[in-house]
């Protein structure tokens, strides 16, 4: 009984938000590791991007809300969703026609895009604190639960309780279509095929007559459409702060890099191996370890390895490690 | 100076003097404090961008650290701080860092395999709970004393002008560890894995309350050396019938002394910094960084230890970034570790380099005095002009948003500045020659 009581512990304070974090991680390291591949540099404009496109899916949540029309057991925030992805591909496509182009025509230096995104990513903070402003918003609405913790223990009898919340069952399921539809589209359509090849080379993917300005376009709509689904999934999960969101930056480029940059699969792996070190380096194992003990060796502090303040600092610790061991990522990505 | 630079540098003289004239000297000498703070740190960037070409984006954690170098430097020493763990706090750092040298020492020395691996794994596992039950029990014991009041380890209570090189030699150490690993590397993976300390820093600076009581701040530390208190001038004699002999208002003359005092005290040491790098650009160092950012891949061939330079020149760029930051917190008299954002501390003095123009230090002197001014000043400016555009609007949650919303305007405009300027003058008002 122990034995199952600390399985079930680890389950809801360990597995199950790391699965959601890790599942939101990884859509928003594949849209990095997206527009590194085709356009070949490091958006630091991307998490400003997430908040954007999560700050319209609110201000239209919040309209849907006070007309009256929900979504049932399900947070209003998903019929919004669609409606915000294509606000902010619109915007996306015209950062990309107004900034990006002329830069990609000249064939500026990787270093030159990362500080024109570094501007981007200036406006769209900007846009972003005019729109909403700078204060937390908890959006979710609906049921909370798919199981509560007091159901699970009263349906087992058992002492500890297992809770998924609706925003984390949606968050997997929603990342395992939007992952199987995507990589659909890479791997069996004609648009998908051409930009895997222009990915893996430019020069050959244009020779045999492949439009450039269509690949980029059709990558800037995905990596946008990725964005706002794990911008609004996370706020769901969590809330929605814009700095926050500014900060995700480093733990999805750590996942990116860690999987190896440009590459898709690596992405999502480097996702969940990120979130997992990070709710396991800051979770107190007190009380699994209580169970799984014998008394005699019962821990007496909270077996915390690091306060939650430093979970930055897990990421950054992986990712340098990859750097120093496997500069290419654990699944082969490139170096350009 | 060609004509059109020296017309450049007037023009941004004249906005500072209009703002002295039209709004008030003292916001117009504050902004003018720290933008000079601001342009330090960018000529530090400018070392490491413009010269070498490398891509820092942790400014802010080397501000943080010279801010630290201030407190425990300069702040008052702590009664009881250090009797309550300080020996073991260091024998608990000192655990620490032998415990990763000995885990890179056995990685070096072993030969390759399984038994490596896990003896590197055995070292560092046991080496963090080793230092935890070594370091916890000190930092319980250091908060615990007097926490409204102190609960830190405190300062030597030596002179804020110690202080400054200090801050630069933190900061150089902290560079030192990143560039070791992160040099060499693509130039991405700088800018993320400096993005990453500099958030780690602050974090650190924010939640260890032994070091620098946290966010609970430490204040009140001491001014530097020439630079008088407000109150300490309106008692003395001469001063007050020097200030109405002149017919000035001896409260307000005295804030501006102070502040001229900083304003020249920062001065001297931006243009400091400015003589000595434009001497090393000059030399054959010099020639050689700017040979090395141009094709490093030549400059290799020609026996230039490309790595080793590039290590150099960011330890170099990251101590003066690192002074800078002891600089401006020993002006505002505290530091606030709440307060360190990364928009205004890393990516504003990369919006001044590029701006200015990169590799050009007079360049960077004039992004940096013109772009502090335009942040400071669309601050002040944005709600009034937004108060214009909404006059005729009725009373309503819609105007007050915009009212609201006017504060965040700076981003933007630094923003759309930044993506002019990498435009239309790529290389900066100021190119390199």
């Amino acid at each position: 009984m122990d034995f199952l009581n600390a399985l079930i512990a680890f389950l809801n304070f360990v597995a199950v938000p790391a699965v959601a974090y890790g599942a939101q991680l990884a859509l928003g390291a594949l849209g990095v590791t997206l527009i590194y591949g085709i356009l070949r540099f490091s958006n630091f404009a991307h998490g400003d991007t997430m908040a954007f496109g999560t700050a319209i899916a609110i201000i239209l949540t919040w309209g849907l809300q006070s007309a009256g029309i929900g979504f049932g057991p399900l947070p209003t925030a998903l019929l919004a969703l669609p409606v915000a992805i294509a606000v902010t591909v619109g915007l996306v496509l015209l950062t990309d026609r107004v900034v990006y182009r002329f830069y990609r025509r000249q064939k500026a230096a990787p270093a030159i895009l990362v500080i024109v995104s570094l501007g981007v990513m200036f406006v769209m903070n900007g846009i972003v604190r005019l729109v909403i402003g700078v204060e937390e918003q908890n959006f979710a609405d609906g049921e909370r639960f798919v199981i509560s913790a007091g159901d699970f223990k009263t349906a087992t009898g058992l002492a500890e309780g297992l809770a998924i919340k609706t925003t984390q069952a949606i968050t997997v399921v929603t990342a395992v279509v939007v992952v199987a539809a995507l990589f659909w589209f890479l791997q069996k359509t004609r648009t998908g095929k051409s930009m895997r090849a222009f990915s893996d080379n430019e020069d050959l993917a244009l020779l045999s007559g492949i439009n450039p300005d269509r690949v980029v376009q059709v990558t800037w709509i995905i990596a946008a459409g990725l964005a706002v689904i794990a911008g609004v999934l996370y706020g769901l999960d969590k809330s929605f702060r814009p700095f926050t969101y500014f900060q995700l930056l480093l733990p999805i480029f750590a996942a990116a890099i860690v999987g190896g940059l440009g590459n898709p699969i690596g992405a999502i792996a480097g996702g969940f191996v990120i979130a997992f070190s990070e709710v396991i380096v800051t979770y107190a194992w007190k009380k699994v370890l209580t169970y799984v003990l014998p008394d005699s060796l019962a821990p007496d502090g909270l077996v915390q390895l690091l306060s939650t303040d430093y979970k930055l600092a897990v990421s950054f610790v992986i990712l340098i490690i990859v750097l120093l061991f496997a500069p290419t990522g654990l699944f082969k990505g490139k170096s350009v | 100076m060609t004509k059109r630079n020296l017309l450049l540098f007037a023009g941004v003289a004249a906005l500072y003097a209009a703002t002295g004239m039209f709004q008030s000297w003292n916001l117009s000498l504050s902004i003018l404090n720290t933008a000079l703070l601001a342009t330090i740190m960018a000529l530090g960037v400018n070392m490491q961008w413009g010269y070498a070409g490398l891509f820092n984006t942790g400014v802010m954690g080397f501000v943080a650290l010279g801010g630290l170098a201030v407190v425990l430097v300069s702040a008052a020493p702590t009664p009881g701080g250090w009797e309550a763990g300080g020996t073991r706090l260091f024998l608990g750092l000192a655990t620490g860092a032998a415990t990763i040298g000995l885990a890179v020492l056995a990685w070096q020395r072993m030969a390759k395999g399984r038994l490596r691996s896990l003896a590197v794994l055995v070292i560092l596992v046991g080496g963090f709970f080793l230092y935890r039950a070594v370091f916890d029990p000190a930092v319980a014991a250091i908060e615990a004393n007097n926490p409204a009041t102190y609960g830190n380890i405190g300062g030597l209570g030596l002179p804020s002008l110690v202080a400054w090189p200090v801050g630069g030699l933190l900061a150089a150490l902290a560079a030192c560890a990143i560039g070791k690993t992160a040099l060499g590397l693509r130039s991405d993976y700088l800018a993320i894995a400096t993005l990453g300390i500099a958030e780690i820093i602050v974090s650190a600076m924010r939640n260890e309350d032994w070091l620098a009581r946290g966010v609970k701040n430490i204040t009140s530390l001491p001014r530097p050396w020439p630079v008088p208190y407000e109150v300490d001038l309106q008692q003395q004699p001469g001063f007050l019938s020097w200030a109405t002999g002149w017919g000035f208002d001896p409260v307000t003359a005295s804030t501006i002394v102070v502040k001229l005092a900083y304003a020249s005290l920062f001065g001297a040491v931006l243009l400091l910094v400015i003589l000595l790098s434009e001497l090393a650009l000059k030399s054959p160092w010099g020639r050689m960084m700017r040979a090395i950012r141009d094709n490093e891949v030549a400059a290799e061939a020609m026996g230039k230890d490309v790595t080793r330079r590039h290590l150099q020149v960011f330890i170099l760029g990251s101590a003066v970034i690192g002074i800078a930051g002891a600089m401006m917190t020993s002006m505002d008299g505290q530091l606030t570790p709440g307060t360190y954002n990364p928009l205004r501390y890393t990516f504003l003095v990369w919006v001044m380099v590029i701006v200015g123009g990169s590799g050009n230090n007079w360049g960077t002197l004039l992004g940096g005095l013109l772009i502090g001014w335009l942040w400071l000043i669309v601050e002040s400016i944005g709600p009034a002009i937004m108060g214009g555009i909404t006059a005729g609007m009725p009373e309503g949650a819609f105007k007050q948003h915009l009212m609201d919303s006017a504060a965040h305007m700076r981003l933007l405009t630094m923003g759309v500045i930044l993506l002019l300027v990498l435009r239309f003058s790529p290389r900066g008002l100021i190119p390199e020659k």
